[in-house]
Parts: structure tokens; sequence; C-alpha cells
């Protein structure tokens, strides 16, 4: 098993190079004279911050002095000071990441609570109208529009029924609520976010258990079990769910940049202090130093994410680790 | 072959359906000048924020112009940049994987890294970030979109070719002394045509939704060229008051995307009715 662990971390050497490489050519993809054209483009931009930029990236220096450059600061996780109120970019992630952190927390848990039952469910009443609906409910969760959908929530629970607050993580009044008060206001600010966050990633899992399920219902050791005598109980909860989860620890560390990218859009909707809102305020106001960190960071947390979900299958699922 | 695939197409209610209701928005996009009852971007401050009547059936925007006809326009705008990004994301991809599934290796292994260093950064969020460093507007988007889908494609590909690749008839191409090329492109791809036409529907799909995302946020489409995405920002500001600007646009999205997604599936059964469940 440790042998398995060190050979992962030798392989994501190159991945972190690989990131370093992505995001320095993203800094250079406008043509021409980078710094130039950006401030033709934004008028915000002024001489002063035109001379920060060169100064901060050493975009007068030769392209390897400015690659080295960059790759000491992905790996000192120094990624300069905010353009917007001069503050370390690290200090700003360390504030928004646990509030996104808390977000896919939940979602995550979530979509696996209601996904795995529904995708066995589903196998093994295959065919049914059951089985049919929720096919049809797959479809509707891939193609709807996640943003819109925020938005009609929006409107339905925030403002017609009143039932829900719509924006932020926390109540204008939430320093005077009790300790029990607190965590219901928390938990309140939290459901919609948490719904939309859940809801693409239910669709797919929901159908990924089912197949996967079915694949393995059909194999060899599982009609010899049947043809024991064993109890379908058995069967279905003892031999083959085991087999048919593998798959879905893998799909859980790809999911990761889906559920980190995808919260980008509906932390903005919902004014939720999270990582993806920082990122696109960031944007809108050509924050180059948040804007590299945020995509930076978020790669780099991926790629933690699939490590440890490699470990976990490596962990449950033996023949992995001698390959 | 063909002809089965054909046979099976029109025995297939799915796939006929969803190719119908594409055909359909295909035509209005084409004849959008026809179609729609107003100029798209014709302002009438008097008549601002009408709610559906007989004379505007979708109501009118915050600058009085009609929904109906800038709905239909902007189905101009999504179905060119589904098209478009796809079409550059499928190049890359199917490239990419026939040289990384037929070569193997270390050039096999070089591509396939860069395919893993791609799908640690969310696909949105990439967009998003290279979107703020060139100007937004929908070439940019497309590009963009194009240039950030292929890893998924590349790694589909390769896993195709490589167990094409084993094959007798291949194996006798390589010892007749074909060329490379012309095995990869005249032997590999034919055979590799299902997942490729399954995928290029449903990228359609994903880079509608991605430009619609964008154009919302206000850094694909601008205004007034309209689009579903930032006929939709307005909606979000007016949505107390004028429901009908953030429903009708939304719609219109999730219908179309889930169009090319049941062509997709449909598409799916017909080139492998084995692994359709």
């Amino acid at each position: 098993m440790l042998s398995y662990i060190i050979r992962r971390l030798i392989y994501m050497i190159p991945l972190v190079l690989g990131i370093s490489i992505i995001t320095f050519f993203v800094l250079h993809l406008t043509p021409g004279k980078p710094i130039e054209l950006m401030t033709d483009m934004n008028m915000k931009i002024t001489s002063d911050a035109r001379q920060r930029l060169v100064q901060l990236y050493g975009l007068d220096k030769p392209w390897y002095i400015q690659y080295s450059r960059w790759l000491v600061r992905i790996i000192k996780f120094d990624f300069g000071n905010s353009f917007r109120d001069n503050r370390p970019v690290i200090k700003k992630i360390a504030e928004r990441l646990p509030a996104t952190l808390l977000l896919n927390f939940w979602s995550l848990l979530i979509i696996f609570c209601i996904s795995i039952p529904i995708g066995v469910y589903t196998a093994l009443k295959k065919d049914t109208l059951f089985d049919k609906s929720l096919t049809v409910l797959v479809f509707i969760g891939y193609s709807v529009p996640r943003f819109w959908l925020a938005i009609l929530l929006m409107v339905l629970f925030g403002i017609k029924l009143g039932w829900l607050p719509i924006s932020g993580l926390r109540s204008v009044n939430y320093d005077m609520l009790s300790l029990s008060g607190k965590i219901i206001d928390i938990i309140k600010h939290l459901i919609l976010p948490v719904i939309i966050s859940a809801f693409a990633g239910l669709a797919g899992l929901s159908r990924y258990v089912r197949n996967s399920m079915l694949d393995v219902l059909s194999t060899e050791y599982i009609k010899y079990a049947r043809a024991k005598g064993l109890p379908k109980r058995i069967i279905v909860y003892r031999h083959a769910l085991r087999n048919a989860l593998l798959p879905v620890v893998t799909i859980l560390g790809l999911s990761l940049p889906e559920l980190i990218g995808g919260s980008f859009i509906f932390e903005t909707i919902f004014a939720y202090p999270g990582m993806g809102r920082l990122g696109y305020e960031a944007i809108m106001s050509r924050d180059y130093p948040v804007i590299m960190a945020v995509g930076t960071i978020t790669a780099l947390l991926t790629l933690i994410g699939n490590l440890m979900a490699d470990i976990t299958y490596a962990y449950v699922d033996p023949r992995i680790r001698y390959k | 072959m063909i002809k089965i695939y054909i046979n099976r197409f029109f025995h297939n209610r799915l796939a006929i359906f969803s190719s119908i209701c594409i055909l359909i928005l295909i035509f209005i996009a084409i004849f959008s000048n026809i179609i729609s009852p107003y100029e798209p971007n014709r302002q009438n401050l008097v008549q601002r924020l009408l709610p559906p009547t007989k004379q505007f059936i979708m109501g009118t925007d915050d600058l009085g112009r009609d929904v109906f006809s800038r709905i239909i326009y902007g189905s101009r705008v999504s179905l060119t940049v589904g098209a478009v990004a796809v079409g550059i994301s499928m190049f890359i991809g199917i490239i990419l994987g026939l040289v990384s599934g037929y070569y193997g290796g270390i050039i096999d292994s070089i591509i396939m890294r860069l395919v893993d260093i791609m799908l640690c950064f969310p696909t949105f969020f990439l967009i998003l970030m290279v979107i703020a460093f060139l100007e937004p507007n929908i070439y940019n988007v497309m590009i963009v979109i194009g240039l950030t889908s292929w890893p998924g494609i590349t790694r589909l590909i390769r896993g195709e070719v490589l167990s094409i690749r084993e094959r007798d008839y291949i194996q006798l191409a390589k010892i007749s002394g074909i060329s490379d090329l012309r095995i990869m492109f005249v032997h590999i791809l034919p055979n590799v045509i299902g997942p490729i036409v399954v995928n290029t529907t449903l990228g359609i799909g994903s880079a509608i939704l991605a430009e619609s995302a964008l154009s919302f946020l206000g850094l694909g489409v601008q205004p007034p060229t309209p689009s579903w995405g930032n006929i939709l920002t307005t909606g979000k500001d007016y949505i107390h008051i004028a429901w009908w600007l953030s429903v009708f646009p939304g719609i219109m999205i999730f219908f179309t995307v889930l169009c090319f997604n049941l062509l997709g599936e449909g598409l799916r059964d017909i080139f492998d009715p084995r692994t359709s469940g």
C-alpha cells in the first residue's frame, strides 16, 4: 500500500508542473504586447496597475525567468497582492475556502445518500415505470441550466413563499443569535445552494450506479450465487453492491472539479461568500493575481481530491495496488 | 453497415422525435428574420415590461423590445456556438485520440498526461479564466469552449483505438506497408464513428449550456445582440415584476439542450445496442 501511495505521489509531480504551464499559458494569452492590450480593453487598469503587473509577474523578463518565477510562486503559495484592496491574495482565498468546502461537503453527502439507493433500486427494477421515469429525470437533470433553476427556486422559496433567505451565508442579525440560532441560520442559507449544487450530480451518479450495478449483476459469480440458492438480499447487498460501488469512488474524484467549478456561477447568484464568487468578482474587475491564484488552487485541490479517491480505491480494491 | 444504422434510426422513436425538434430549431435559426414579428433590437420605451399578450406573445423587456423576436434570434447564437465549439473540440480530440491510441508509448503517455492536467481544471472555470484575459464576444466564446472541452473526447477515442489497433486487419495493413496516416484515418477512424457521433451530439448540448451561462454572467455574447443567456441576465434584474423575461429563455435553453441529449442517447442505441440501458 505504501509503495502505491509513493508511486501516486511521484506521478503527481508532472501534473503539478503541467498545471503551472497551463496557468502560465493563460497568463500570456493576450496576443501582441499583453499588458497594453489589457489596458486598452479595460480603462480601469491605470499605468500604475500596468507597472504592478509587469513587476508582479516579471513580464519584462525573458520567458524562462518569468516561468521559473511563476513556478516558485505556486510552490510557495505566494500569489502577490490583490489589485483591488492590496491584501495578500492567499489570505483572501483562505477566508473564502471554508465556505466553498462546506457547500461542497453537504452537496456531495446528499448526492451519495440519494443517488446510490436510487441507482441500486432502478437496477433491480430495470424497465419498470419507476426506472423509466427516473431516466427521464436524469435527462432533465443533465439539460436544465442550473443558473436558471437557481433563479426560479430563489423566486419561489425566497420571494413568493418567503421560506428561505436568498443570499449570503449569514443573516444580518447573525451575531445576536444564540448558538442554536446561528446553526439554524447557516443551514437555512445553505439549503438552496446545496440543492442546486447537488442537482446535476444526482442525476449523473444515480445513472452511473444503475449501470455499474447492472454490469455486476450479469457476471458469472452472481449467477453462481443465484444457482447456489442464496437469498436475493444477500446476493444484492453482500456480493453485488460492493463491487458495483467500486467505480463510484473514481467518479467522486472526477466530479470534484465540476463541483468546485460549478459553484462559480450559483455562488454568484446566491451571493455566497465562497471561492467561486471571489473568482467571479476578480474576473469582473480584472484582478489578475486573484484570478490566477483561484485557478491554480482549484486545480491543485482537484489533484489532491483525485489522489485521495485513488488511494481509497486502492484500499477497497487490492487488485489496483499491484498493477 | 450504413444501411443498418439508417434502418435502426427510423425504428428509434427517441432519435426521430429529437432530430425533428432539432431540425425545427435550425429552421427557426436560419429564417429568424422572416419568422420574428418584430426587429429584435427595436426599442419602444412606451411599451416597457409588458406581460405576454396577443401583440407580444412573450411580453417585452426593459427597453420595450419584443422578447419573442429576441428569443428567435437567440437561437442563431446558441446553435452556432454549439456547432463551432464542438467542431473545434472534436477536431482536436479525434486527432490526439487517434495518435495517442495508435502510436502508444511515450507519445501516448504525454498526450494522456496532458488530458489528466486539463481535467484538473473545472471546464467552466477554465473558460472563464481565459475569457477574463480576452475580450468577451461570440467568437472568443466559441473558440474557448472548443479549446477547453477536448480532453474527454481524446480519452474516449484513444480507448477505442487501443482495442481496434490489435485486430488482425490492422496488423495486416501494417505489414502490407500502408502508411500510418492512412491506417489511422481510413481503417481505424470509420470504426470509432459511433462514439464520435454520439459525443458530438452531447457536446453541442453542453456547449450551448456553457454559452448561455457565460452570456448570463456578461462574459459571453454582448448586448444588444440577443442570446438566451443575456436575456436571462435582464430577467434576473426584473424577476419580481416580469417573470416572462426569465421563464421563456430558460425554457428554450432547457428544451434545446434536452433535444441534443435525447438525440445523443438515441444515437447511442443505434450505434451500439449492447450498452444501451
